[in-house]
């Protein structure tokens, strides 16, 4: 293997939190919730309710002509493309596009364009289904609109595994750099699952919060009250290529990307491995890959979703991976603040991940009023700075199907 | 029966609607491909929305023909009412 360093240079966001990066990043150093009551008529008649939409719609943003031949997840992807893109300084002649590629993961694809176009089937027959519904709901979609915008003209994938999908574009990008397939990769991922059957579904899993009533308050990792996920939506995107290009540029270098680990618990389909067994495997690979020891490890960003057994089964992975240092370790949850953005999360907790080596600060998590006893871990509930010097830290994404991918950062 | 220019003016609305060419470009000797930029997926987009609009069939093997917005006009005029 290639030992080609692979380095951040560029990051792009919407969020529930905010349309873009920093106000995203504000919002969480302030522990704010973009969690909201469903004020739309079908979320009426569902146990469920809540849901953290993003906080600009992506309308606001993107051409008329151009947003409606977009599914909303690819809305979303170009959105934080295109910030992603500008801030990281690259043109079509600082980079050979044949050189360009990019990973962006999706969970479930264009999921909204493929119900109201079954809909329009139903109702209308087969005459009024778009022709642009195919290109549209592809999983592959979002990735594809992301190589037109910038050009890209190498390898153009789409991990898929569930929530832990957006983590894995990361870990692909890096991949790709380091086996000289690319310069550059803009990775990441997108999800905009927010519509009446998949939270009906994800109900009848009995995995998401049914608190209501106060919707801020549903989204409480590790808490002993949690009792389920909130579904959130958008997308992050990350401009990563080798060092060596960036440098020859002269890039602004927000963090490196190390390693990471991708494993699977071939436990159950859907319950996660009561031990972590997987996810602390990925871990370890994680770290090894990176060449880090676990007394490097001073931040991760959990995976942890505000369930009952996963969030258990993180806290047992922490301590079997980092030994002695699981007790200095600073552990947040930013979904308690974004909800869970299934393929998304990934992306936009890697981006977190980032900015908290780049700015030496931890964001907290929120509604850990009375933490569960089970889980002994030193969790920010505040912004908690980070040491100086060479520091690292993780970023965990478990997802359905047993998929486990840790990635590792690293200060520069 | 709709004049030429009424259903021309009709049929620039939908053609914006879909590809946001200002409707005012969208005039009788205009090319769809050429001059307007309608790609073939937006072409049928176009032609749904023309078959609602005006209330005729225009088969799949007949769109090759439309070429021009006269074209679409001039079989729009002379269809019959579905």
């Amino acid at each position: 293997m290639s030992s080609r360093r692979v380095v951040v240079t560029g990051m792009g966001m919407t969020s529930p939190l905010g349309g873009d990066v920093p106000s995203t990043w504000e919002a969480m150093l302030a522990g704010r919730s973009g969690v909201r009551r469903l004020e739309e008529e079908w979320a009426e008649e569902l146990p469920v309710q809540i849901a953290a939409r993003v906080a600009v719609e992506p309308s606001e943003v993107l051409e008329r002509v151009k947003a409606r031949r977009l599914d909303r997840s690819a809305q979303f992807a170009v959105v934080a493309a295109m910030e992603a893109w500008a801030d990281s300084g690259l043109t079509d002649t600082t980079v050979d596009p044949e050189r360009m590629g990019v990973a962006l993961a999706s969970g479930i694809g264009g999921v909204t364009t493929l119900l109201s176009n079954y809909d329009t089937l139903k109702e209308k027959g087969p005459r009024r289904v778009s022709p642009l519904a195919i290109p549209m709901l592809m999983p592959n979609a979002p990735a594809a609109q992301v190589a037109l915008l910038v050009g890209a003209k190498a390898g153009v994938n789409t991990p898929v595994s569930a929530c832990a999908s957006g983590n894995e574009g990361v870990a692909l990008g890096v991949d790709q750099i380091r086996l000289g397939r690319a310069d550059v990769v803009l990775v990441g991922g997108t999800e905009a699952a927010i519509h009446a059957l998949p939270m009906a579904a994800f109900g009848q899993m009995m995995a998401l919060s049914k608190r209501n009533d106060e919707p801020e308050r549903a989204s409480r990792p590790w808490d002993a009250d949690r009792d389920g996920f909130v579904l959130g939506e958008g997308a992050g995107v990350l401009v990563i290529e080798s060092e060596e290009h960036a440098k020859a540029r002269g890039a602004r270098i927000y963090a490196e990307v190390r390693g990471a680990g991708i494993t699977a618990d071939s436990h159950d389909i859907a319950q996660p491995d009561p031990e972590g067994r997987g996810g602390s495997r990925a871990i370890l690979r994680a770290l090894q890959e990176s060449d880090l020891a676990a007394s490097d490890i001073v931040h991760i960003n959990a995976h942890a979703t505000s369930t009952p057994l996963g969030d258990l089964a993180e806290g047992l992975m922490v301590h079997s991976t980092l030994g002695a240092q699981a007790d200095r370790v600073v552990v947040t949850s930013t979904k308690s603040m974004t909800g869970h953005l299934l393929g998304g999360a990934g992306a936009i907790e890697s981006i977190a991940t980032v900015l908290a080596l780049h700015n030496r600060v931890a964001p907290p998590t929120i509604n850990l009023d009375k933490q569960d006893t089970g889980v002994d871990l030193d969790i920010a509930t505040s912004p908690r700075d980070l040491p100086a010097g060479d520091i690292a830290a993780l970023n965990n994404s478990f997802g359905f199907g047993g998929a486990n991918v840790a990635v590792a950062f690293a200060s520069v | 029966m709709a004049t030429t220019e009424e259903i021309r003016a009709d049929l620039a609305e939908i053609v914006n609607e879909v590809a946001g060419i200002p409707a005012d470009d969208v005039q009788l000797d205009k090319s769809f491909t050429d001059d307007l930029d309608v790609d073939s997926l937006s072409m049928v987009e176009v032609v749904v929305a023309a078959e609602e609009k005006f209330g005729v069939k225009i088969p799949d093997d007949e769109v090759k023909n439309l070429k021009t917005v006269g074209d679409a006009v001039a079989f729009i005029e002379q269809a019959p009412q579905a």
